[in-house]
């Protein structure tokens, strides 16, 4: 989907998944969440569990990375 | 250290900082050992301006809007717009996104077409006309009910139908698509007789005002249309929205087209857009204002509202129903509600946030209050 307000959407491999997790000393569940039925992630067939990777555009820094697992309602 | 340090500065550097570090250092034509060094600075001094784990940047935030917050007129003109199309700014839109409440009390679309059509003012006024909810009840002049055989005469509007550019036979069509059991008949002289089942008087009035709210043609909830000159194209800015109905228009350019419903954007274009809309719709209200905040602080509320994939208000019922503390929901708002259901449910609070050790006079785990000494006693069996 292409849109001005939505931002570009990728489902992270296992391996990326895990990279992420252990390079920022966190656990699955304190990422922020998004909905399994959220309509820009929606084309991806995203799974439970799987982590979202956001590129976001800012103002202040160009670029940024985002990151949301997947969770249902 | 040494050549690999503008290597570094691209992974570390936030994209924007290091395409103007590139900048500088192609434009004074800095090279080799010295651009390193350069890096090597610019690094340190990103590293420096960084905000420290424990910052308590959350409270920062809400003082750097609550202070301008108070200085924004407060119940002078919180509406903006022509005559027939108001849109509420100023706090009560603040308020009102950062609550999330469920429907803007003014929600409006800010429609972009495609290029070829966003150029003729006459094909722009042509469409807008189109995207008004027209209904039954916005074409008749009159209407009689018939008690006597049960049927309903309407006497079509003339004058209405030219304006909304609607045929009668059209809505002879879309009536007999609703009611598929009623017998919709369109007479010769220019009236409409619908034949009702019932015989019923009280289910007749009923039935009447559900015929007339019959729902004709156009975008269903669009009240009001404004075609505006922005710049070089023609926009159109709507009262009412229906974001999913309006990105499915032919000339209808979808990757522009925006609504001022927080909910509806989630729900049309995920959690996403709605984190963007809400920076910009609260960025929009204090610009206007002439109140500057940095940007910062919004993003940090759009995160928090749209943290666990929902949009959640700053209110009792929103974030603060998130807190895993019972005290810190309780020193909110209604604390005894809290309280006795906390007790009911045998909460147990670990009082690990900031309000639950204020109320206890114990450090707070903010800033220095975060890193904790542990004391391993010796006990005589262990090795030196």
């Amino acid at each position: 989907m292409k849109h001005v307000l939505v931002p570009s959407h990728r489902i992270l491999s296992e391996k990326e998944k895990e990279e992420l997790l252990k390079g920022k000393n966190i656990k699955l569940h304190q990422l922020p969440k998004i909905l399994i039925n959220d309509p820009a992630i929606k084309e991806l067939k995203p799974k439970v569990g799987d982590v979202v990777e956001i590129i976001r555009k800012s103002p202040t820094s160009g670029e940024t990375k985002y990151y949301r697992v997947v969770v249902i309602e | 250290m040494g050549l690999d340090d503008l290597k570094r500065a691209e992974q570390v550097l936030p994209k924007k900082l290091y395409e103007k570090l590139l900048e500088r250092l192609k434009r004074y034509n800095i090279k080799g050992k010295l651009a390193n060094k350069v890096a090597r600075e610019v690094i340190k001094e990103y590293e420096r301006v960084q905000q420290t784990p424990g910052e308590a940047v959350g409270v920062v935030t809400a003082q750097s809007i609550g202070e301008p917050g108070t200085q924004m007129t407060l119940n002078v003109f919180h509406f903006a717009g022509v005559a027939e199309m108001n849109v509420t700014i100023g706090l009560p839109r603040v308020i009102e996104v950062l609550d999330a409440r469920r429907t803007p009390s003014t929600p409006s679309m800010t429609i972009y077409l495609k290029k070829e059509y966003a150029k003729d003012e006459k094909e722009v006024r042509r469409i807008a006309a189109e995207l008004i909810e027209v209904k039954l009840n916005d074409l008749i002049s009159d209407t009689v009910m018939d008690l006597l055989n049960t049927r309903l005469l309407f006497t079509l509007d003339k004058g209405a139908l030219r304006n909304y550019n609607v045929k009668p036979k059209q809505v002879e069509e879309m009536l007999k698509k609703v009611y598929k059991n009623a017998d919709v008949k369109l007479l010769k002289d220019g009236r409409i007789r619908v034949k009702l089942k019932t015989e019923d008087v009280g289910e007749m009035y009923k039935l009447k005002s559900k015929v007339l709210d019959t729902y004709i043609k156009g975008v269903p909830g669009v009240t009001h249309v404004l075609p505006i000159r922005d710049k070089k194209e023609w926009i159109i800015k709507t009262a009412g929205t229906n974001l999913k109905k309006v990105l499915e228009l032919p000339y209808v350019d979808p990757e522009r087209t925006i609504s001022n419903d927080i909910f509806e954007i989630a729900k049309v274009l995920g959690i996403e857009a709605a984190r963007n809309a809400i920076i910009n719709e609260v960025k929009e209200v204090l610009d206007r204002q002439g109140i500057e905040v940095d940007i910062r602080h919004l993003m940090l509320i759009a995160d928090t509202m749209t943290f666990d994939g929902k949009i959640r208000g700053i209110t009792r019922y929103g974030i603060t129903s998130q807190k895993s503390s019972i005290l810190a929901r309780a020193s909110f708002e209604i604390p005894l509600k809290h309280i006795f259901s906390a007790a009911v449910k045998n909460e147990v609070d670990p009082l690990q946030g900031v309000v639950e050790n204020v109320m206890i006079n114990q450090p707070v785990p903010v800033g220095t209050g975060i890193p904790k000494l542990i004391y391993k006693v010796k006990r005589s069996g262990d090795k030196e």
